[in-house]
């Protein structure tokens, strides 16, 4: 059967959804508690199991991890150049979640040039390395914006970049997930790896920052 | 399909508002929506390329007024709709139907943390070689599927440079609509932004999608 027709046959069924969901309770926290029991008494979902996942990502899976990966990075040119040749590998080594960061590719900064990362599509985004994206890489303003005007948008997170610096957005349209790799700020030659992954931001890894010491 | 979901190059959104020290979950019900998702009991052999496809379907005025987890709720509820798993009338009441037997193969807790390490396996070993070779030109097919694809309208009719080839991948074409993995190389394409925007661009600045090889011929 063709792409076209099956678009077809899910309008209709989608459309008989849509009438039932206009049914539901406008209040999202009313809705989902009322499906949180339905699937619970249906045996479809354990309550046990969302309190366990909800866990993970307030506590154990953040930026953090890629703030590791970065400072490793910066202080290891053997541990970069692998980074940058094969990152699945290179994050791999540092036995953190897989997950949505199967595909990884780092992409590196320099004075002449810089990486952003979107989504334009929906909201792909490397969450092993990340955590949850923030509720702004998830809107419409920054999806619609990042790829027509990457230097508006940055602008409005406070960076204003040089003429001649190359900016190279990566839409995720795939599996693969981007972590930008910032440049190391001057002035940090005597930090540990530690110090230096404390300075590292989410928001230089998506590539709206720079870090700075 | 050609819906509000595929909003790169739109005007009109207004500025981006970051918010400092933004919490995981804003409110509570936004973590349950989330864990429901994640660790719900799928249909059998539930393609992960349909969830995306099922978000894609959402009204678009809803898809622009939604919260992402409200989005999420719409998209669980029409996954187990669909696969009959649970019926409109248990959904309107939030209790199951009359004398219905209770399954017991949900999710459990100790294993969330593995689930999220092993999926998304979308790479696949695949026969045939790849069409195209780094730095060749191609351009991005002008198609229109009314099904899913990942192809956004803003590079379609393009030319570009493939810069990369990560191997073959599941095709979202074909999965998110049960047609199985019908895996294709998929490659890293670098498009200039006066190629898609004009001469107004910077002449330095390049827009990177990863594409599938159907969604490319040679330019």
């Amino acid at each position: 059967m063709s792409q076209h027709s099956h678009g077809r046959d899910d309008s209709a069924k989608i459309a008989d959804h849509h009438h039932i969901h206009s049914e539901l309770p406008s209040d999202p926290a009313l809705r989902v508690k009322a499906l949180e029991s339905l699937l619970a008494e249906k045996g479809l979902v354990d309550p046990a199991t969302i309190d366990a996942w909800v866990e993970i990502y307030e506590s154990k899976i953040g930026p953090r991890h890629g703030a590791k990966v970065v400072a490793k990075a910066w202080v290891d040119p053997a541990y970069k150049q692998r980074l940058l040749t094969d990152a699945t590998k290179a994050i791999g080594e540092l036995d953190m979640l897989g997950g949505q960061g199967q595909h990884m590719v780092a992409l590196e900064n320099t004075p002449g040039v810089h990486n952003l990362v979107v989504c334009t599509l929906c909201s792909c985004y490397p969450l092993p390395v990340l955590g949850l994206p923030p509720a702004w890489y998830k809107s419409a303003p920054y999806r619609s914006r990042a790829v027509l005007d990457p230097r508006g948008v940055l602008k409005e997170f406070g960076l204003e970049l040089p003429e001649h610096v190359k900016i190279r957005v990566w839409d995720s349209t795939a599996e693969v997930r981007y972590l930008v790799l910032p440049e190391r700020p001057a002035g940090t030659e005597k930090l540990t790896e530690e110090q230096l992954a404390a300075l590292v931001t989410r928001d230089a890894m998506i590539g709206v920052a720079k870090v700075t010491a | 399909m050609n819906s509000i979901h595929d909003m790169g190059g739109m005007h009109g959104f207004g500025r981006v508002e970051a918010e400092p020290n933004e919490p995981p979950f804003h409110e509570r019900w936004e973590g349950r929506a989330g864990g429901i998702v994640e660790t719900m009991s799928f249909p059998p052999g539930f393609p992960g390329d349909r969830f995306r496809y099922l978000r894609e379907t959402l009204r678009p005025d809803l898809y622009l007024t939604q919260s992402y987890y409200e989005q999420w709720l719409y998209v669980a509820e029409q996954i187990l709709l669909e696969a009959g798993m649970i019926s409109a009338q248990e959904l309107r009441d939030g209790r199951p139907a009359a004398g219905e037997a209770k399954r017991n193969d949900a999710m459990r807790r100790d294993v969330v943390w593995d689930y999220l390490h092993d999926r998304t396996h979308t790479g696949r070993k695949l026969e045939q070689g790849p069409c195209f070779a780094i730095d060749q030109r191609i351009r991005a097919r002008n198609m229109q599927p009314e099904g899913h694809t990942r192809l956004p309208r803003y590079a379609r009719g393009k030319i570009g440079t493939v810069t990369r080839h990560h191997g073959g991948h599941v095709l979202p074409d074909a999965h998110a609509h049960w047609q199985g993995p019908a895996p294709q190389h998929l490659y890293t394409v670098r498009f200039t932004a006066r190629e898609l925007w004009g001469e107004a661009a910077n002449a330095r600045d390049t827009i990177h999608l990863d594409l599938w090889e159907s969604y490319l011929e040679p330019a």
